[in-house]
C-alpha cells in the first residue's frame, strides 16, 4: 500500500511537494486526474496512477495539456472533483480551452495544476504560468511549504466549488521535487455519481448547457466571471495560508509566496534580523486580497517584494498600492525593478541575503574568504564540468550519427529541425550539433513545412526534422498533415523510443498499456503515417548502415512529406534497463588510438560514456559498469578493434 | 547509541554525485530515517539531467521545528557526502567551510568531455590530497570497488550511507536504517543492504 493513502490522521510523512499535492487531492476527495508528462509535474498522475484502485480514481496521461484539460473539465460538469496536471510550458498548449473554460464556468471542483520551472533546469524555456490566472480571470494559489502543498490543495477545491469555475495551483522545481514533513489529514469517502444535468435554460450555470458563448453579450457570461473573482478576493481576505510573521511595525515588510517563503525564512535566519523584518507569504496570488494587502501595507514605509522571474506579484501590489496610497502613504519597493532582485533565473537563500544586505546596510562577510578562494580554485583545476549527454546505449546517439553522416554525404547542406524531447541533445555536440532549430512540441515538423515550401526562393537545402513517438501524438501530427497536403518535401525522422523516455517512460497513445497498467489501444504510428500519405520506411537506429542507406534514400526521393520510423527502445525502458545484448571490449592490441581516423573516433568522436580513453596505454577502453551493451560502437570503429559478442 | 539533538539547527548534509548512481535513494533514505526519528526534514533536488550524465545532488536540512531551504545557503554545509571524487570538489568549493565533514567515494566516472579529450580528469591521489590540505575532516572510501566485490555497483550509495551514520554525528542509527531500507527494497536483499551498511560504517570509522 502506498503511504499517500495511509489514512491514520495526523500521522507524518517526508513527502515530495508533488506528492503533498497528491495527497491534498486525495483528502478532498478527488476522482478524476489527467496530465500530459513535463519535468517538474510528472509525478502527480504517477502518483494518483498507483492509488487509482485502492481510491476509486481515474488517471490518465493524455495525448497533450488541452485534452487533459478537457478530460478533467468533462468530470466537473458531471459533477466530480477532478484535476488536471502540466508544466508550465503545457498550459500555453491549453490555454486555448482555459480561457473557454474560465468562461463557461465549473461544477465539481477542479483544479489546474501547474508546475513552472524558474530556471529551466529542466525545460527549453523559464516561461511563466502565473500570468495566465490573471489574463483568463481566474483564481491563483501558490503553495508555500510542504505541509501548505496539501493542504492549500484541498482548500482550493472548495474555492472552486464556492465561485463555480476552476483554480490554479502553481508549484516550482523546487517545491514539487523538494520534500518536507507532512501531516496527514483524513481521507473521505467518496461515492462518487456523475451526471451531466444539461437539459436546463441556455445559461443556467447548475442545470444548463455549459458553454463559452458570449455572441455579443459579454454581460451575461464576462460579467458573472469577474463576479467570482472578486468573491474569490473576498474569500482570500481570510485564507489561513496568508501568513504574517515579524514585529508590528517593522523596517522593512518582505512579501513573498512559493518556494522563495522558503529562501526568505533562511535568509532572515542567516542575518539574524527577524526583530528588524517582518514577512507577509501569501498563498493567493491572484487576485490579491485588498484589505490585507493594505493593513500589511501600513505596518512599513519600505516593501520588498521576493519572487522569481517576472515581476508579476510585485506589478500586482504597485496597483494596489498606488490606489492605497492616500491611505497608507507613499512606499518605497524594492525588488525586480529596483534591481535588487533578478528576473532570470531561480533564486535561492543566497540572492536573497545579498539584496537584503543592501536594503537594510548589513555588514555581512558569508564565508571565509580564503578558504572560498582557495576552494574554488582547487574546483577549477580538479573539476572539469559534466555536460549532458544521452545515456550510454540510447538510441538517439546512434539516430544522429546517421543523421550527421547522411547529411555529410548528400553534400547539399542539410539541416535537421528539432524537437521536445532528449532528442533536444541533438542541437550539442553531443548530437553531433546536427538539429539546427528548437522550440515547442511538434514545431520542428512545422518548421520543416514551412522550410520545405521555400524552394520557389531558391532554398535548395535537404530538410529535415525529428520528433519522439509521444510528441508526434502531442503536436506533431498537424504540421505533418499540413505537410503533406501540401506537398512539403521534407524528411521526418520518428524516433520512436517505445514511451515518453524525457520524462521517465509514461505510456502515450502508440503504447499497448495506460498509465493505470490496464491493456490500452495501440495506435499504429506507421498506419498513421501511411493513411495520411506520406511515404513511409522504418529502421533500427542501432543499425547505422541501413539507417544511413535509408535516410540518404528519402532525403534524394523528390515530391512531398516522407517519414522514417526509427524504432528502438530507450536504454532505460523496462525491456532494456539492466539487460545487454552484447558484451562489449577492446582488443588493445588492434585499436590505433589517436592514429585512428578522426584520432580516436569512438572516445573523441561518438562520445557514448561508455567508452572510455585509457591514457597510459593509449587506447580505448569499455567501462563495463556503464556500458549498456548496444553494440553500435563496434560498428563505428574503423579497424574493428571494438569486438561485441551477443549475451547468451 | 548517536545523540539524539543536533549540534546546529538548522544541520544541512549534501549528498552528491552523477546521474544513475543511486543519489536521490540514499537521501531519500537518510531524510525518512531522520523523520521517523521526529525530525523535521526538507530535501532539495536536483535531478532533471540526471539521466543523463549531468552532476546531481540532493541538499538535506535537518531541524527541531520546521521546514527550510531546499537548496543550502553557499559555504554553510555541515556534512557533504560523493558517490563521485570530482564532484565532491565542485560541491565542496560552493557550499564547503573549514569545518565542513566530507565522504567521497574514490570512483571517478568521466564526464564527456574528458572522454572526448576536451578536458582533463584529475588523478584521485592528487585530489585526495589536496581535499586534506584544504579541510582537516575528509574520508575517502573506495565504495564502488567494495560494492563490486558484493556483486552489485549500485551498493556504493548504501556503503556511503553506512559511513554518514557510522560518523555518529547524525541522531539516528543502523536500526533507523533497517526500518526505512525495509521499506523500499525487496525482503530478499535487506541482508545484503545491512551488510554493505555496516561495511560503509566500518570504512567510515577509519
Ligand atoms: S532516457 Fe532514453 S531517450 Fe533519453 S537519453 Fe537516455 S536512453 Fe536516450
Ligand atoms: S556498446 Fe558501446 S555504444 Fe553501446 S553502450 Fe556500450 S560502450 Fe556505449
Amino acid at each position: 500500500m502506498s503511504y499517500l493513502i495511509d489514512n491514520r490522521e495526523g500521522v507524518q510523512h517526508l513527502l515530495m511537494g508533488n506528492e503533498a499535492i497528491v495527497r491534498g487531492a486525495l483528502e478532498a476527495g478527488v476522482n478524476v486526474t489527467a496530465g500530459y508528462p513535463g519535468t517538474p509535474s510528472s509525478e502527480i498522475i504517477e502518483a494518483f496512477s498507483k492509488i487509482a484502485g485502492d481510491r476509486n480514481i481515474y488517471a490518465e496521461w493524455s495525448t497533450n495539456e488541452k485534452v487533459a484539460m478537457e478530460v478533467a473539465a468533462a468530470a466537473s460538469f458531471a459533477g466530480l472533483r477532478s484535476l488536471c496536471v502540466m508544466k508550465q510550458n503545457g498550459v500555453n498548449v491549453a490555454s486555448d480551452f482555459l480561457l473557454h473554460l474560465a468562461s463557461s464556468g465549473t461544477r465539481g471542483g477542479m483544479l489546474l495544476v501547474t508546475c513552472d520551472d524558474p530556471g529551466a533546469l529542466s525545460s527549453v524555456n523559464e516561461g511563466e504560468s502565473r500570468l495566465f490566472a490573471k489574463l483568463v480571470e481566474i483564481p491563483l494559489l501558490e503553495p508555500g511549504d510542504f505541509q501548505e502543498a496539501k493542504d492549500l490543495t484541498t482548500w482550493a477545491f472548495g474555492l472552486s466549488e464556492k465561485i463555480k469555475n476552476i483554480v490554479m495551483i502553481r508549484s516550482v522545481t523546487r517545491m514539487s521535487h523538494a520534500s518536507g514533513n507532512v501531516t496527514f489529514g483524513p481521507l473521505p469517502e467518496t461515492v462518487p455519481h456523475a451526471e451531466y444535468s444539461c437539459d436546463g435554460p441556455l445559461l443556467d450555470t447548475e442545470t444548463g448547457p455549459v458553454i463559452s458563448m458570449i455572441l455579443a453579450a459579454p454581460e451575461l457570461q464576462h460579467g458573472p466571471q469577474q463576479e467570482k473573482l472578486e468573491k474569490a478576493a473576498r474569500l482570500f481576505e481570510d485564507c489561513p495560508f496568508n501568513t504574517y510573521t515579524g514585529p508590528e511595525a517593522p523596517e522593512l515588510l518582505i512579501v513573498t509566496s512559493s518556494a522563495c517563503n522558503l529562501y526568505v525564512r533562511e535568509a532572515v535566519h542567516l542575518l539574524e534580523i527577524d526583530d528588524r523584518v517582518g514577512i507577509l507569504k501569501l498563498a493567493t496570488t491572484w487576485p490579491l486580497p485588498p484589505n490585507l494587502i493594505k493593513q500589511n501595507l501600513m505596518r512599513a514605509d519600505r516593501i520588498f517584494v521576493v519572487e522569481e522571474v517576472l515581476p508579476t506579484l510585485e506589478g500586482n501590489i504597485k496597483i494596489l498600492a498606488a490606489d492605497m496610497a492616500p491611505e497608507t502613504g507613499i512606499k518605497t519597493f524594492y525588488g525586480k525593478h529596483s534591481g535588487h532582485i533578478p528576473s532570470v533565473g531561480e533564486l535561492n537563500p543566497d540572492i536573497v541575503v545579498s539584496a537584503l544586505v543592501r536594503i537594510l546596510d548589513i555588514d555581512y562577510r558569508p564565508a571565509d574568504a580564503t578558504f572560498e578562494y582557495e576552494a574554488a580554485a582547487l574546483a577549477d583545476t580538479m573539476a572539469p564540468n559534466r555536460g549532458m549527454t544521452f545515456c550510454p546505449g540510447c538510441p538517439h546517439r546512434a539516430s544522429f550519427w546517421s543523421i550527421h553522416h547522411a547529411i555529410a554525404l548528400d553534400g547539399r547542406n542539410g539541416f535537421v529541425c528539432g524537437d521536445i524531447g532528449c532528442y533536444v541533445m541533438g542541437t550539442l555536440p553531443s548530437g553531433y550539433s546536427t538539429v539546427k532549430t528548437l522550440h515547442s512540441m511538434g514545431s520542428g515538423s512545422g518548421l520543416a513545412s514551412g522550410f520545405g515550401k521555400l524552394k520557389q526562393f531558391g532554398l535548395e537545402q535537404p530538410v529535415l526534422a525529428v520528433c519522439g513517438d509521444s510528441t508526434f501524438f502531442h503536436a506533431a501530427m498537424p504540421a505533418l498533415a499540413n505537410a503533406i497536403h501540401h506537398k512539403s518535401p521534407f524528411t521526418l525522422m520518428l524516433l520512436d523510443n517505445r514511451g515518453t523516455a524525457m520524462t521517465g517512460f509514461q505510456p502515450h497513445p502508440g503504447s499497448p498499456v495506460d498509465v493505470m497498467g490496464e491493456p490500452a489501444q495501440a495506435i499504429d504510428i506507421e498506419a498513421i503515417c501511411r493513411a495520411m500519405g506520406a511515404k513511409v520506411e522504418i529502421a533500427d537506429p542501432f543499425n547505422l548502415e541501413k539507417t544511413q542507406e535509408m535516410l540518404n534514400h528519402l532525403m534524394e526521393h523528390g515530391e512531398g512529406a516522407k517519414v522514417l520510423i526509427l524504432r528502438q527502445a530507450c536504454a532505460l525502458s523496462p525491456e532494456r534497463r539492466g539487460k545487454k545484448k552484447f558484451d562489449v571490449s577492446v582488443d588493445e592490441t588492434i585499436c590505433i588510438g589517436e592514429n585512428c581516423g578522426c584520432n580516436r573516433l569512438c572516445t573523441r568522436i561518438f562520445g557514448c560514456p561508455g567508452i572510455t580513453w585509457d591514457n597510459d596505454k593509449k587506447v580505448s577502453r569499455i567501462d563495463t559498469i556503464i556500458c549498456a551493451g548496444c553494440g553500435v560502437c563496434a560498428d563505428i570503429c574503423p579497424v574493428g578493434a571494438i569486438r561485441k559478442k551477443e549475451v547468451a | 547509541m548517536n545523540s539524539t539533538r543536533l549540534s546546529k539547527d538548522p544541520y544541512s548534509v549534501i549528498i552528491t554525485g552523477v546521474g544513475g548512481q543511486g543519489n536521490v535513494m540514499a537521501s531519500r533514505v537518510l531524510g525518512s530515517m531522520l523523520v521517523n526519528n521526529g525530525f523535521s526534514v526538507t530535501i532539495g533536488e536536483t535531478f532533471g539531467a540526471s539521466q543523463r550524465g549531468g552532476s546531481v545532488m540532493s541538499h538535506l536540512r535537518i531541524s527541531e521545528t520546521s521546514s527550510w531551504s531546499p537548496q543550502i545557503p553557499k559555504g554553510t554545509a555541515d556534512i557533504i557526502v560523493s558517490l563521485e571524487p570530482i564532484e565532491a570538489v565542485r560541491v565542496l568549493a560552493a557550499y564547503g567551510n573549514p569545518g565542513v565533514i566530507l565522504l567521497s567515494n574514490t570512483r571517478p566516472i568521466f564526464p564527456v568531455n574528458v572522454i572526448k579529450g576536451d578536458a582533463a580528469y584529475p588523478s584521485v591521489e592528487e585530489l585526495k590530497k589536496s581535499v586534506r590540505r584544504l579541510i582537516p575532516h575528509s574520508i575517502f572510501i573506495e565504495a564502488t570497488e567494495e560494492a563490486l566485490k558484493m556483486g552489485n555497483p549500485i551498493l556504493a550509495n548504501i556503503i556511503m550511507l553506512g559511513a554518514v551514520v557510522g560518523l555518529n554525528i547524525l541522531p539516528i542509527t543502523r536500526e533507523n536504517f533497517r526500518t526505512a531500507i525495509g521499506e523500499r527494497v525487496s525482503p530478499d536483499t535487506v541482508d545484503l543492504n545491512m551488510d554493505a551498511f555496516d561495511l560503509g560504517s566500518r570504512l567510515g570509522q577509519q
